[in-house]
């Protein structure tokens, strides 16, 4: 770790510290956030960072394969066969139509129709990167807009592979410099029969699947009962590592790659852990990328052509946006949502940096026009946030029908659950049995990985995780949530889960199992409204049945467990407040058994209709 | 030979000296069947297949209680509530309850004679019981008059062994079927078809 290493992280980290809840405060997002905060550190303002912003952007675009495999965590390979149609023929016709489009431009031009090819091809893709992050900050991927958008980014990242095999054949005779691997571009099958090359994608893709399904369960189940957090943490990271590394092997894109392995896990109870240790990952990996993209603007040549810059920019959203819409329209999507598809995919995505790169080491292109294509694409990316901000501020308001309740996401995608089970041994599984009993169905959060599995295999939907975790929480759904059962297996545990919902969830009731009296207070005093101390119940319940076999008429012990209940609530609440003073405390507590004891004796005497008994006793006494 | 249930509903049954006295062997009298409501039911959740069961074996109903506030114990109504139900009961295809005969077994803390027209009580105790009387045409059963002991209290301990005696002789009557309830008809109170003396009326 050289000092300079540290400098730069300083350096980008501050920035983004900086400048990204600026922007949100101002209303712009985080992705417009952290591209200012890379155009601010870059060449052309404050020069903190130069040259190596091209390699930084490679590293970082691993932010993006994380995103992917996050949004293939939530998309359960059932779903995606569903999908099937707005990603093959949304998809399909977008980059076909784009690409004949800007190629016909192109040649228009005056390029070639190699040329113009190669730049139809890069620039009919966008950018799945701003785009979901965008979307998924505003809330709309599950709009239709926002699920059109995602079948085709789908696309156009199965696309790549075929475009990046194309290229080469479009090199005008002159072989450029030898296919070394840029991107995602073939390494180890490079100069192999194009049937062996296909075979191998296949079985790269049939072992992705297979272990995802039965290897990697297994293993994280191994790793979680080691009760490292980190390792966890490791594995995820690991799993993503492993999955770019074998895709980019067999030529596939690496997002493309952990989307697949992320829709194998998409079933696996260790969901909701793997997507909150991933997450801060990803968001720091792609606010990376961002600000690489904004470092890369260069500057310079905008300054030297304006007006080429600003045209060719202007000419690509336009024409990238009528063609968005055209598709939106044929696929019948609302006039508001096609605005939201059409803004918003009308950029050129990251897959631009890789290609234009092969573009001009096969020699397709001389490099004038490369760096020319790059600032186009690096100053359509970052304008895409403000287009998005644009068409929801000024244009989309303008569609008096929004979305209807009819065109909402199918329930199926995320039901939403009202309960949170924190917990699910003896107590949370007595509570979540009853609340399944009755219908409600409530995500569990557990963090024994043998009672996880057990549970798993006997038919409950248990999900593994430190409940206490903030993440965890807001993965498996805490805000949208009613309540939360807290039964963790120790007082310190629950308390520590108490103030978290406290301070991040205040709107969950809280209902918390309690241990003893000394744990009681403690959480009357965090403000907790249902406490239940778990030995009180079966302990009256078991004296109510010993006290039953020798001969105590059931009623009778029936009223009396409830009056015990009644005292005991009394008498703690009472406590509470002395507790810091021993003798008082021991005196009060001593006081208050006897109390009990004697209202309940008295009982005996009295009976359910207290001092005088039943009705009319007397017999004749009262007349009119 | 008559199959009686007796259902007993005693909200305190640990203050009641005439009620623990009356079932005081009620179990063991052979052709009854006992069931204390307040001892299998604590918490008011009736098993309503069980005790349908129970009716289905039995010819001769008792609801046994201390009528309070000129009606039956809590328990008891809900036993009624749950158990009658739509399609058993009555209504359609509810014929299971048919023909079987039904009498409260009752204890009341005012003299017989405080039930009655310028007495604070104003109504004789049958007049009370109409509900019932017509819960039991519903269900197509023999309505006969209720078995009322009055009051208790004052009892001392031997007439309460007395009452004891008398029921159970009743009790025993009944399984035997030594009375013809089509003379009942004309009576207030069942204890009259018992050949005994009666002081307390």
């Amino acid at each position: 770790m050289t000092p300079d290493f540290l400098f730069q992280a300083m350096i980008y980290l501050a920035a983004a510290v900086i400048v990204v809840p600026l922007a949100k405060r101002l209303g712009l997002g985080s992705v417009l956030g952290y591209l200012l905060a890379g155009i601010l550190i870059g060449p052309y303002l404050l020069g903190f960072i130069g040259e190596e912003g091209e390699e930084l952007m490679h590293f970082a675009e691993f932010g993006v394969v994380m995103m992917l495999f996050l949004v293939g965590l939530e998309l359960e390979p059932a779903l995606l066969w569903r999908m099937r149609i707005p990603i093959l023929g949304m998809g399909g016709m977008q980059v076909a139509l784009s690409a004949v489009v800007l190629g016909g431009l192109a040649y228009l031009m005056g390029l070639s129709w190699q040329e113009s090819t190669a730049v139809g091809l890069t620039f009919a893709l966008s950018s799945t990167a701003i785009v979901l992050q965008t979307l998924g900050e505003r809330g709309q991927l599950n709009s239709s807009g926002g699920r059109s958008s995602f079948a085709v980014l789908l696309f156009q990242d199965i696309a790549v592979i075929p475009i990046l095999a194309v290229m080469p054949l479009l090199a005008l005779g002159e072989i450029g410099a030898d296919g070394e691997g840029h991107g995602g571009a073939s390494g180890l099958l490079e100069g192999l029969p194009a049937g062996l090359r296909a075979g191998a994608t296949l079985l790269a893709i049939a072992i992705l699947v297979v272990a995802g399904r039965y290897l990697v369960p297994p293993l994280l189940r191994v790793v979680a009962r080691a009760r490292q957090r980190e390792l966890l943490t490791g594995v995820a990271l690991l799993l993503i590592v492993a999955v770019a590394v074998l895709m980019s092997a067999v030529g596939l894109s690496p997002a493309l790659g952990s989307f697949l392995g992320g829709v194998v896990l998409a079933n696996s109870y260790y969901k909701h852990e793997l997507e909150s240790d991933l997450e801060p990952f990803k968001g720091l990996l792609l606010g990376l990328f961002f600000m690489a993209v904004g470092a890369s603007i260069d500057f310079g040549l905008i300054a030297a052509r304006p007006g080429t810059v600003i045209g060719l920019v202007l000419l690509l959203v336009v024409v990238k946006a009528l063609v968005l819409f055209v598709t939106g329209r044929v696929f019948g999507l609302a006039q508001d949502q096609n605005a939201l598809f059409s803004f918003g995919l009308a950029q050129t995505g990251e897959f631009a940096f890789v290609l234009l790169s092969l573009i001009q080491q096969e020699g397709i292109l001389p490099q004038s026009v490369v760096a020319l294509l790059l600032v186009v694409v690096a100053v359509s990316m970052a304008l895409t946030p403000l287009i998005m901000l644009v068409n929801a501020r000024y244009i989309q308001p303008r569609f008096g029908v929004k979305e209807s309740v009819d065109d909402a996401p199918p329930p199926e995608i995320e039901e939403p659950r009202r309960i949170i089970v924190a917990g699910f041994g003896g107590f949370g599984a007595v509570v979540g049995r009853f609340l399944g009993a009755n219908g409600v169905r409530a995500t569990i959060l557990d963090n024994d990985s043998d009672r996880v599995d057990l549970l798993r295999r006997m038919g409950f939907e248990v999900y593994y995780g430190d409940a206490t975790r903030f993440d965890l929480l807001e993965t498996a759904g805490a805000a949208g949530a009613e309540a939360i059962v807290i039964g963790l297996p120790s007082p310190e545990q629950n308390l520590r889960l108490v103030e978290t919902v406290k301070k991040h969830f205040p709107h969950l009731h809280q209902i918390v199992r309690a241990f003893d009296y000394p744990d009681t207070y403690d959480l009357m005093d965090a403000g907790v409204l249902h406490i239940f101390r778990d030995t009180l119940y079966s302990g009256v319940a078991a004296g109510k049945q010993t006290l039953k076999l020798l001969g105590v008429h059931a009623y009778r012990l029936e009223r009396n467990g409830h009056r015990f209940f009644r005292h005991d609530l009394a008498a703690l609440q009472t406590l509470a407040g002395m507790r810091f003073d021993e003798d008082l405390y021991v005196d009060a507590v001593r006081g208050s058994v006897a109390d009990l004891e004697a209202q309940l004796r008295s009982d005996y005497d009295q009976g359910a209709y207290g001092e005088y008994g039943g009705w009319d006793i007397d017999g004749m006494a009262e007349e009119e | 030979m008559s199959n009686v249930l007796v259902l007993f509903a005693h909200p305190e049954l640990e203050r009641s000296r005439v009620h623990r006295s009356l079932i005081t062997g009620l179990p063991q009298l052979s052709g009854v069947t006992f069931r204390d409501l307040y001892q299998l039911y604590p918490d008011f959740h009736i098993d309503v297949a069980r005790e349908q069961e129970l009716l289905l074996l039995h010819d001769f109903i008792i609801w046994q209680y201390p009528m309070n506030w000129y009606s039956m114990p809590p328990l008891l109504k809900q036993w009624i509530e749950m158990t009658f139900e739509y399609r058993w009961a009555y209504g359609p295809g509810g014929i299971y309850l048919r023909g079987k005969r039904v009498m409260n077994v009752l204890t009341a803390g005012g003299e017989r004679d405080t039930y009655r027209p310028n007495r604070y009580n104003r109504f004789p105790v049958p007049e009370f019981l109409r509900p019932l009387q017509q819960t039991a045409r519903r269900c197509g059963m023999e309505y006969l008059p209720p078995y009322v002991i009055h009051v208790t209290r004052q009892l001392a301990s031997e007439q309460v062994d007395r009452e004891r005696e008398r029921y159970h002789t009743f009790l025993r009557g009944v399984v035997a079927d030594r009375f013809d309830t089509a003379d009942w008809q004309d009576i207030a109170y069942a204890n009259e078809v018992l050949d005994l003396p009666n002081e307390l009326r």
